[in-house]
């Protein structure tokens, strides 16, 4: 069986502040195998970020710091090494590839000479190396006229041309993983389908496994082979695209579901929004994170943290409906479609 | 299905539902924009410190020539360019006047002049300013396009020649200083306005059918305020220093009357023998401009909305 | 950007002209007259307002000025027989530029170091330090700087000379004394400049990259911060330029301050409408010159979106 090329290991991640520990990461679980697609879903403040910055340790320490946990990349401990070997993972063994790219990109720095600097500092890389592999990058990426682009700065270049200028930079180092947090939510929607498109045909050609992080569930359902929900620093529920969608297990994800309109979507219907808001991780809740929002929620569930089961199918959920005791409940799901013939 | 994790009590299993009271949790209290800066002020401790010292230099400035029986233009051949004693707590001058009253003397006047003329500035320039940046247009382009032109005007040119003009003293100086650097204000104010219009809760406002004067008052301005006191704060220390300037080189405030610029320039002339009739100006300027920086800084930090609730 | 530079250009002419003016009304309303203290005959007097055209209408004295002044006749002075104002600048003006630049020179190269330096150790007593000594500096005037100086390194230790320019050691005291002022302002905006930087996005892609703190600090962070630090070199150098006239009278040196003072007290019409456009002059086009270096620093004005 291949090694995960991630292996998260009930990984814990907090924040020293004056207000207290912030707790954003809590006891996360995931994995990532080679040339797979992975998605992290949850809405802003769950810890995707976090968790995935982990991956480089590029979260500030201090005042970040790990609680506990372990965050294995190709079998070894990301947070036992050392500085100068996490430079030399950062683009070449990983690459990450930001939400914004008009504040993720140097407004007085040429695009080309950015993602040439990927190999700035690496030994067995001239220049003249480092600028041609730049400009096949920045062609793979879908970038015409790159001897006139890469020459400009990143506000003469649209949206979706930045954003592909970061993946330029993620990719260009061949990492075995890229992680791409929110990469189309600041962009319009054709241009997003564009960069997923990208991001997918990359993957195909260079066999490099990604980390998908978004707040979107399309985007997940196009993409990835498995999924992770995210709420309140803690995983609530994982499986294939097809468990979530069709065989929902948690209120939550069932709520997420329910708050989008699709094509089916009668005019009349109302969106159901999830009342309330995410839970403050300055003392999170004893219990189950989601408690306090949750319709089917139990005594149980506001007291004790909510145990892992196993459903059909690596498809697993954190919520204590499962349990024996519990009355059992039907989650709204989407239909699976008819299976053609 | 398989559990993991141990079988506790049954009746925990009730269900409950949402916890609507605990939903949405609002940690911290509910302060206006104001008392969360008044709050903020009051921790920063450098600040506070600097606001005494001003308080005290103020309070000096007008109790501290009746501390004394020597009045400040009361010569004394007798004494010249004495040290500091018991009688004449920082000394006399060169023509036997107290040092201690025209100290303090030299306060009124210096910490009038900065005040009022900074805030004549701060009402000139920021009125012209808001007007520009208020209606925008025409009446914008035509102030701006004088504002640029007389930017860069070097000021402290046009002021000594206005002191050689005018007759010189405290009015004079008031108005050479306010003549010639409330461009400096009228164009920041005019920014803040602008920034403060396009912004999308003033839009919100207008969108639910705020007039003109309301929006005015109860959304550009609190907005501005915090920035245009500190603003003013901190242009405070660049006219003492201005009146201080023009005074040193002659062109302020004349003797007898006094103020800490002409008292330095009196104490230079006998800086290799008598060090501390420039000390004693010199001392209370710098540590003046130096506190009203300290209490500049600190109200700017305090007054940022982007630090709210630290 | 030739726009840009264009715009620039014809309001600095504007402004020019403009301070002309003024300073031209305001000279012909300084009161007294400029030959009362000479004893001359009055034949010599009426000769000499004929020459300077005090007889003719205050207009077409203007116009004459500005005529001589587009072929950069500053005219003579009334006080020194027989000199142009052109012969006194030229002589007073290079010990006024030397000073200028070597104070200049300290404080932005010392400054925007300590900027940078005390924004990367934040929180360690190196940045304590620095901002102390920042704070202070921004609170003593240069005049009283100078004085400072003066009596401890020269009168009181005898370390430094303090008076005239006549060696490499005689403008030591005097521009440390003018560019301490300026060098703690440019190290307290480099400093929070840096602080902003520090926190933007970018810098964190960099990090991703795997690119070393140096090459962070140079390339992303210094680069970007210090743009707004050169916006205010126009008015950083007008201020150099003010601070002469007392540094100069401080440590008698015979630049264009002490001359500038002197000839407005003694009424020398000319050389004070002369030096003040010199003056202007001067500042003004160091204000071009700082407006367009911004544009070619700033990517984002240099290229217009393409």
């Amino acid at each position: 069986m291949p090694e995960a090329i991630l292996d998260v290991q009930d990984l814990s991640y907090s924040f020293r502040t004056y207000g207290g520990e912030v707790q954003a990461v809590r006891g996360v679980s995931f994995e990532v195998m080679p040339g797979e697609v992975v998605g992290i879903v949850g809405e802003s403040g769950c810890g995707k970020s976090v968790t995935a910055q982990c991956a480089l340790r590029l979260n500030p320490e201090p005042p970040g710091f790990r609680r506990g946990g372990r965050m294995l990349y190709k079998g070894e401990d990301v947070f036992a090494k050392g500085e100068r070997e996490l430079r030399r993972m950062r683009g070449a063994e990983i690459g990450f590839v930001f939400q914004d790219p008009m504040t993720y990109l140097n407004p007085t720095m040429r695009v080309g000479a950015q993602v040439e600097e990927v190999f700035a500092g690496r030994p067995g890389v001239s220049r003249r190396e480092a600028r041609s592999r730049a400009d096949e990058m920045l062609a793979l990426v879908g970038i015409s006229d790159v001897a006139r682009r890469r020459e400009q700065y990143p506000h003469e270049l649209s949206g979706g041309m930045k954003q592909r200028v970061m993946i330029a930079m993620a990719l260009v180092g061949r990492p075995s993983l890229i992680i791409a947090d929110e990469p189309t939510t600041s962009l319009d929607v054709t241009i997003e389908a564009q960069i997923l498109e990208l991001l997918d045909d990359l993957r195909r050609k260079l066999g490099t496994a990604i980390v998908l992080i978004t707040h979107d569930l399309g985007v997940i359902a196009k993409m990835c082979d498995r999924v992770y929900v995210m709420y309140g620093g803690k995983v609530v529920e994982s499986g294939g695209a097809e468990d979530i969608f069709y065989r929902t297990a948690h209120p939550y994800t069932a709520g997420l579901l329910g708050s989008v309109a699709r094509l089916e979507t009668d005019c009349d219907e109302e969106l159901k929004a999830i009342e309330g808001t995410p839970p403050d991780l300055f003392s999170p809740p004893p219990g189950c994170p989601f408690a306090a929002r949750c319709d089917y929620a139990m005594r149980v569930c506001r007291e004790s943290p909510s145990p892992e089961y196993r459903l059909e199918g690596g498809h697993r959920v954190s919520c204590w409906l499962r349990h024996e005791y519990a009355e059992p409940v039907e989650l709204p799901a989407r239909c699976a479609p008819e299976a053609a013939v | 299905m398989e559990a993991i994790g141990d079988a506790p009590d049954r009746s925990l299993f009730e269900r409950v539902g949402k916890d609507r009271a605990g939903m949405e949790a609002i940690e911290r209290p509910n302060l206006t924009y104001w008392q969360d800066a008044w709050r903020r002020l009051k921790a920063n401790r450098m600040a506070v410190f600097a606001l005494c010292v001003v308080g005290l230099y103020v309070v000096m400035a007008v109790v501290g020539p009746w501390m004394t029986s020597y009045s400040y233009t009361a010569t004394d051949a007798k004494a010249t360019d004495a040290l500091p004693s018991a009688e004449h707590w920082f000394g006399t001058d060169m023509l036997g006047r107290d040092l201690w009253s025209r100290v303090w003397m030299g306060a009124r006047t210096s910490l009038m002049i900065g005040f009022v003329a900074t805030l004549l500035n701060t009402l000139v320039g920021g009125l012209i300013g808001g007007v520009a940046g208020y209606y925008g247009g025409a009446v914008d382009m035509v102030l701006m396009r004088v504002v640029d032109v007389l930017y860069g005007i070097p000021y402290i040119i046009v002021a000594i020649l206005m002191m050689v003009v005018m007759e010189p003293g405290m009015g004079s100086l008031i108005v050479a200083m306010v003549v010639t650097r409330w461009i400096g204000m009228a164009r920041f104010v005019r920014g803040e306005v602008m920034r403060v219009k396009e912004s999308d809760f003033v839009a919100a406002a207008r969108v639910l059918g705020a007039s003109d004067a309301t929006i005015l008052v109860r959304h550009i301005m609190p907005n501005l305020m915090g920035l245009i006191i500190t603003n003013t704060m901190m242009a405070i220390p660049n006219a003492i220093f201005t009146e201080a300037f023009l005074s040193f080189i002659g062109l302020g405030i004349q003797p007898p009357e006094c103020s800490w610029g002409l008292l330095a320039r009196e104490g230079s002339q006998t800086l290799s023998i008598y060090p501390l009739k420039l000390f004693f100006p010199a001392f209370f300027i710098s540590t003046t401009m130096l506190a009203l920086n300290l209490l500049g800084d600190g109200l700017r930090d305090a007054l940022d909305p982007r630090l709210r609730g630290e | 950007m030739g726009r840009y530079i264009l715009k620039r250009i014809l309001i600095s002419l504007a402004t020019l002209l403009v301070l002309v003016t003024v300073v031209f009304a305001l000279v012909r309303l300084m009161p007294g007259d400029p030959f009362s203290s000479e004893k001359m005959t009055p034949q010599v007097r009426q000769n000499l307002e004929r020459y300077y055209g005090f007889d003719k209408p205050v207009l077409e004295q203007y116009l004459t000025y500005m005529g001589r002044l587009v072929r950069g006749d500053l005219g003579y002075s009334m006080k020194y027989a027989n000199v142009t104002v052109n012969e006194i600048i030229a002589k007073a003006f290079p010990y006024s530029a030397d000073l200028g630049l070597r104070a200049l020179a300290i404080a932005v190269s010392v400054g925007l170091t300590l900027g940078v330096v005390s924004a990367l150790n934040r929180k360690k007593p190196i940045d304590a330090v620095c901002v102390v000594v920042a704070i202070i500096g921004t609170s003593i005037p240069d005049f009283i700087m100078g004085y400072v100086l003066q009596y401890f390194f020269g009168i009181r230790w005898g370390l430094l000379p303090i008076a005239q320019y006549k060696g490499f050691a005689y403008t030591i005291l005097p521009s440390v004394g003018l560019g301490f002022y300026t060098l703690a302002l440019v190290s307290r905006l480099m400093r929070s400049s840096m602080l902003e930087v520090v926190q933007q996005d970018y810098v964190k892609t960099a990090k991703a990259k795997g690119a070393s703190r140096f090459r962070i600090v140079r390339k992303h962070m210094i680069r970007n911060a210090i743009l707004p630090i050169v916006t205010v070199l126009g008015p950083i150098t007008a201020s150099v330029l003010t601070g002469t006239f007392v540094i100069e009278s401080i440590f008698a040196i015979p630049g264009m301050g002490k001359f500038y003072v002197s000839s407005v007290q003694s009424l020398d019409y000319t050389l004070v409408l002369g030096m003040t456009v010199f003056f202007g002059a001067f500042l003004v086009t160091a204000n071009l010159i700082v407006d367009v270096l911004y544009g070619i620093v700033d990517p984002r004005i240099r290229v217009a979106r393409g």
